[in-house]
C-alpha cells in the first residue's frame, strides 16, 4: 500500500483507570471499505471516537500524511474526517433539513450537498421541515449518514449503523454505501453484525479488549479464525 | 467514636471482604485517624477550658468561629455529599435565630431555648423540602435562595419581633457578663462539636452509603436498591438543625436580632467558601476552610470589601483549580482524620 | 381604577423580568449554565455606564450604544476562559465559580461606588406619561422598555431559528458532543451564545436603572426574580419567559397595591405557590444535579 489516507499508530485510550485501547495500529487505503468488528465492549467505539477527535489518546493520528492527534473534532471534519455516531445523536430541535445543512458548517466542498443528499433519498423531500424525532429509526440514520455526506468527507466514520435497525432497513442503508465511495472516499465502519460488516468490507480488523487480535481481508480467513478473533477463544489469533 | 478508640475495632473487617481469599482486609480508618483520637480530645479539653483562660473578647470571637463552623460542616455535607447546592441555608440560619427571639419573649431562658429552636427549624424544613426538592442543580440553588428571602419577608412583617430594624434580646439580664460569655461559648462548642460527631455518623450509616453511591453514580445507584432521595431529605433536614442552633447561638451572643444579618446571603457566601477553601466533600475540609478563613477575616476585616473580594476570587480560583480544597493537597499526602470510607489492606501493608 | 393601574404597571413591569431573565435562560438552555452572577452582572452594567458616561446628567440611552456591546466581548471572553473551564469540572464547579464572581462584583461595586444608590437620567422622558384616565399613568419610558424587552425576545427568537449560528447554538443545546463530530466549533459557539446572553443582561440593566434606583446590591433581588420569571413561565421558551415575567410582575403591583410592603413577598408567594401546583415539579429532564 502506498500513503495510507488515515494511519493510526499506537492509539491508547485510558478511561480512568481503564485501558480501553492498547496501542492500536490501523491503516486506511483511499477509496476502500475497512471494517472493525468485535464484541461488545472490544474497544471499537472508542477507536473511532478517538479518531474522530473525542477522546485524547496516547499515539499518533495521520490523514493525508498530516499529524492530526491534537485537533478538535471540527479541525478533522474541515480536513474531511467525519463521523456518523453510533445511536444517530441528530438535534432534536432542528427539522431534517436543517440537521443535514448542519453539516456544511465546517465540510469540504465538493459534490455532495442538500439536494443531492435528496436525491439519494428520495422520503427526505416531502419531509425536509419535520422534527426528526418523528422519524423511523431507519430514517433517523439515513438523516445522519447525509449529515455526514455534505461534510465532504475523504474518509466516512460509520458507527454501528445498523444497531437497533430492522434486517430489511440494514441491507437498504449498506446498498447505500457504494453510492458514498465514488471519488476517493474511504468508508471506515465498526459493526457488531460481523456477517454484515465482512460482506461490505476489503479489509478488516478484529478487537477483544482493546486489542487488536486478526487483520487482513476477510477472504483470507475461516470463520472459525474469525469467531475464534471476536470471542478470544483459543490461540488462533495473529497480528 | 467507640470503632476509632480501640485497635481491635478500627480494623473493622467487613463480612462480604474476600478475606480468607488474598489477606486483603477492608478497613475503615487509618492509622493518622486512630493517631488523632487523643490530639483531638486533648484540643476539646483545652477549648472547653477557654473561658478560664482568656478574656471574654476572645471567647465571643470563637464563638463566631464556631457559627461559621457549623455552616461550613452542613453546607459540606449538602453540597458535598448530597450534592445539594443549597444558597439559602441562611434561612434557617434566621429562623433559628428568631425562634430563640420569640421564645425568649414568651418567657422561656434564651439558652434552654436554642435546643427547640434547632428543632423547629428542623421541623420547618420538611414542608420546605416538598417544595425545593423539585428542583435540581442550579434552580434547587436559586429556589432555596428565593425561599430564604420569603422567610425574610415574612419575618419582617410582624412588628413583635421587631420588624426590619430588629430588637433586642430578652431574658439575658440575669446572667452576669462574663458568665453569659462563657455559657454561650460552651453551647457554641457543644453545638460545633455535636454537628461535627453527627456528620461523622451519618456519613458511616445507610444515609451516607447511599449518598456515597449516588455521588458516585447515580442511576447505578438506584439499579442496587438505594432510594437517594430519601437519603437527601435526611440530609437536608439535619442541614437546618445545624443552621437553627448556629443561628440561635448567633442571636444568644449578639443580644440582638436583626433580619438583614441573620438572613443576609453573605452566610451562604461564607459557608460556601469555608468549604471550597478547606475542601468539599471531605469532614476535614470545612474545619480547615473555617481556620483559613477566620485568620484572613481577622486580618482583613478592617479593609472592607477588599477582604470579600480577595476571598471571593480565592473561592473561584480554588473550585477551577483545586476542587478538593487544601484537604485535598493534604489528602495526596495520604492523610485521612475521619474514616468514612473503606480501605483496602494489602496484606503487606497491614503486616508491616 | 387604581387596581387597573396596578395591572398595568405590573404588565410594564413584566417587561423588564423577562429581558432579565431573557439571558438566564439562554445561558440555561444552550450551556447549562446557572449563572448566579446574574443579577450583579445587570448592575455592573449599569454600573459601567455611571463610569463611563461623562456626567450623571448624560441621557443614558447613550450607554445603549456601548454598554451591550462591550458585555458581548466580556462574556465571549468569561466563557471562552473561566466558565469554559469551569464547565469541564461539572456544574457544581460552575456554581461554584458564579457565586463566587457574583460577590466579587458585587464587593468591587460597593469598594469603587460605596453603598449609595444611584439612578438614570433620560432627559424629559423620564417622567413624562399619559393618563388615560384619572389614577391610570402610562409612563413612556416604562412602555419603552416593555417594547424593547418584547424586541429583544423577538431577535433572540430569529437569532436562534433562522442564523446559520442561530442553528449551531441549537444544536450545541441538544448535544455538544454530535455538535463537535459534525463540525461545530463549540467552544466558539458557546462562547457566542454567552455574548448575546450578557448583552441582553448589560441591557436589563441598564433599563433596571432607569426603572428604579441602583445599588452595589440590587443584584441578589435581580436574580430571584428573573429566575422565578422562568420557572412561572416554563422552562424553554422564550415567550413562556415573557408570560412569567409578566405574572411576577403583576403579583408585585397588585401585592404592593394591598400593602406598600406585601410586594415582592407577593411575587415570591405566586412563585412558590407555582412550584407547588405543577405536579411533576419543573425539573427539565436534561438538568443535571
Amino acid at each position: 500500500m502506498s500513503v495510507p489516507l488515515l494511519s493510526a499508530k499506537g492509539l491508547t485510550v485510558r478511561h480512568g483507570q481503564l485501558t480501553a485501547l492498547h496501542g492500536i495500529d490501523l491503516d486506511l487505503a483511499p477509496g476502500e471499505v475497512f471494517a472493525v468488528v468485535g464484541a461488545n465492549g472490544a474497544g471499537k467505539s472508542t477507536l473511532l471516537r478517538t479518531l474522530a477527535g473525542l477522546h485524547p489518546p496516547g499515539g499518533r493520528i495521520r490523514l493525508e500524511d498530516v499529524d492530526i492527534t491534537g485537533l478538535s473534532p471540527h479541525e478533522r471534519v474541515r480536513r474531511g474526517l467525519v463521523m456518523v455516531p453510533e445511536g444517530r445523536r441528530l438535534f432534536r430541535s432542528l427539522s431534517v433539513a436543517e440537521n443535514i445543512l448542519l453539516g456544511t458548517v465546517c465540510g469540504r466542498r465538493g459534490g455532495w450537498d442538500l439536494d443531492r443528499v435528496l436525491e439519494l433519498f428520495p422520503w427526505m423531500r416531502d419531509r425536509r421541515r419535520e422534527r426528526v424525532d418523528h422519524l423511523s429509526g431507519g430514517e433517523q440514520q439515513q438523516v445522519a449518514i447525509g449529515r455526514a455526506l455534505v461534510a465532504n468527507p475523504r474518509v466516512l466514520l460509520l458507527d454501528e449503523i445498523s444497531l437497533g435497525l430492522a434486517p430489511v432497513v440494514v441491507r437498504q442503508i449498506y446498498r447505500t454505501l457504494p453510492t458514498l465511495l465514488e471519488g476517493d472516499t474511504s468508508i471506515l465502519l465498526v459493526e457488531q453484525d460481523v456477517r454484515q460488516a465482512l460482506r461490505a468490507a476489503s479489509r478488516f480488523q478484529c478487537l477483544l479488549e482493546g486489542r487488536t487480535t486478526l487483520a487482513g481481508r476477510p477472504g483470507d480467513h475461516t470463520a472459525e479464525e474469525v469467531e475464534a478473533a471476536y470471542f478470544g477463544f483459543a490461540g488462533t489469533a495473529t497480528a | 467514636m467507640t470503632e476509632m478508640a480501640t485497635r481491635e475495632g478500627a480494623a473493622d473487617e467487613s463480612p462480604a471482604a474476600p478475606s480468607q481469599v488474598s489477606g486483603v482486609r477492608i478497613r475503615r480508618s487509618t492509622r493518622s485517624s486512630r493517631l488523632a483520637i487523643a490530639p483531638a480530645l486533648i484540643v476539646l479539653a483545652v477549648l472547653a477550658y477557654l473561658p478560664f483562660l482568656f478574656a471574654q473578647d476572645t471567647t465571643n470571637t470563637m464563638v463566631n468561629f464556631f457559627i461559621l463552623l457549623v455552616l461550613g460542616m452542613t453546607w459540606n455535607v449538602l453540597a458535598g455529599y448530597a450534592g445539594l447546592v443549597s444558597v439559602g441555608q441562611q434561612a434557617f440560619l434566621g429562623a433559628g435565630a428568631y425562634s430563640v427571639l420569640w421564645l425568649a419573649q414568651q418567657g422561656m431562658d434564651p439558652l434552654a431555648a436554642l435546643p427547640v429552636a434547632a428543632v423547629f427549624c428542623g421541623v420547618v424544613a420538611i414542608p420546605v423540602s416538598w417544595l425545593v426538592f423539585r428542583l435540581r442543580g442550579g434552580y434547587f440553588a436559586i429556589g432555596t435562595w428565593a425561599v430564604a428571602e420569603v422567610f425574610a419577608l415574612v419575618t419582617i412583617r410582624s412588628s413583635a419581633l421587631g420588624g426590619g430594624t430588629g430588637t433586642n434580646l430578652p431574658g439575658l439580664d440575669g446572667y452576669d457578663p462574663v458568665t453569659l460569655g462563657a455559657l454561650t461559648y460552651w453551647a457554641a462548642l457543644a453545638i460545633a462539636v455535636l454537628t461535627l460527631l453527627g456528620s461523622y455518623l451519618m456519613l458511616r450509616s445507610r444515609v451516607g452509603l447511599a449518598l456515597t453511591a449516588v455521588r458516585d453514580d447515580d442511576h447505578a445507584a438506584e439499579g442496587v436498591g438505594v432510594r437517594p432521595a430519601g437519603a437527601k431529605r435526611v440530609v437536608y433536614l439535619l442541614a437546618a438543625i445545624g443552621a437553627g442552633a448556629a443561628g440561635g447561638v448567633l442571636a444568644i451572643s449578639q443580644l440582638n436580632v436583626q433580619a438583614d444579618n441573620v438572613y443576609g446571603v453573605q452566610w451562604a457566601a461564607y459557608m460556601i467558601f469555608v468549604v471550597l477553601i478547606g475542601g468539599i466533600g471531605t469532614l476535614e475540609g470545612p474545619i480547615i476552610g473555617t481556620i483559613v478563613f477566620f485568620i484572613l477575616q481577622q486580618t482583613l476585616a478592617s479593609h472592607g470589601a477588599w477582604y470579600l473580594i480577595l476571598v471571593g476570587l480565592v473561592a473561584v480560583v480554588m473550585a477551577l483549580w483545586s476542587p478538593r480544597g487544601l484537604w485535598g493537597i493534604a489528602e495526596r499526602f495520604g492523610v485521612h482524620l475521619f474514616p468514612v470510607g473503606y480501605r483496602v489492606v494489602h496484606p503487606e501493608e497491614s503486616q508491616s | 381604577m387604581i387596581w387597573v393601574n396596578a395591572v398595568i404597571q405590573g404588565l410594564l413591569l413584566g417587561g423588564l423580568f423577562a429581558l432579565f431573565a431573557c439571558g438566564l435562560s439562554l445561558l440555561f438552555g444552550v450551556l447549562g449554565i446557572i449563572n448566579l452572577a446574574h443579577g450583579d452582572l445587570a448592575v455592573l452594567g449599569a454600573y459601567v455606564a455611571v463610569a463611563l458616561l461623562p456626567s450623571v446628567h448624560t441621557n443614558v440611552l447613550w450607554a445603549l450604544l456601548f454598554v451591550p456591546p462591550l458585555f458581548a466581548v466580556f462574556g465571549y471572553v468569561s466563557q471562552r476562559t473561566v466558565m469554559g473551564r469551569s464547565m469541564r469540572s461539572g456544574p457544581l464547579t460552575t456554581l461554584l465559580v458564579t457565586f463566587g464572581l457574583s460577590v466579587v462584583i458585587q464587593n468591587a461595586l460597593l469598594e469603587g461606588f460605596s453603598a449609595d444608590s444611584h439612578s438614570f437620567t433620560l432627559g424629559a422622558l423620564t417622567t413624562r406619561s399619559l393618563h388615560p384616565a384619572s389614577d391610570i399613568s402610562l409612563s413612556w419610558l416604562r412602555m419603552g422598555i416593555l417594547v424593547v424587552a418584547v424586541l429583544v425576545l423577538v431577535v433572540v427568537q430569529l437569532f436562534l431559528s433562522r442564523t446559520g449560528i442561530g442553528r449551531q447554538i441549537r444544536a450545541l443545546a441538544d448535544d455538544d458532543e454530535a455538535a463537535a463530530i459534525t463540525g461545530v466549533n463549540t467552544r466558539h459557539v458557546a462562547a457566542i451564545a454567552a455574548a448575546v446572553a450578557f448583552a441582553t443582561v448589560a441591557l436589563a440593566g441598564l433599563a433596571f436603572g432607569t426603572y428604579a434606583q441602583f445599588s452595589p446590591t440590587s443584584g441578589s433581588n435581580l436574580l430571584i426574580f428573573a429566575f422565578e420569571a422562568v420557572i412561572i413561565g416554563g422552562l424553554g421558551s422564550l415567550w413562556g419567559t415573557l408570560a412569567g415575567g409578566c405574572v411576577l410582575g403583576l403579583a408585585q403591583t397588585i401585592g404592593a397595591q394591598i400593602d406598600p410592603t406585601f410586594g415582592v413577598l407577593a411575587g415570591h408567594l405566586v412563585f412558590l405557590a407555582v412550584l407547588a401546583v405543577r405536579p411533576n415539579g419543573l425539573m427539565p429532564a436534561t438538568v443535571e444535579a
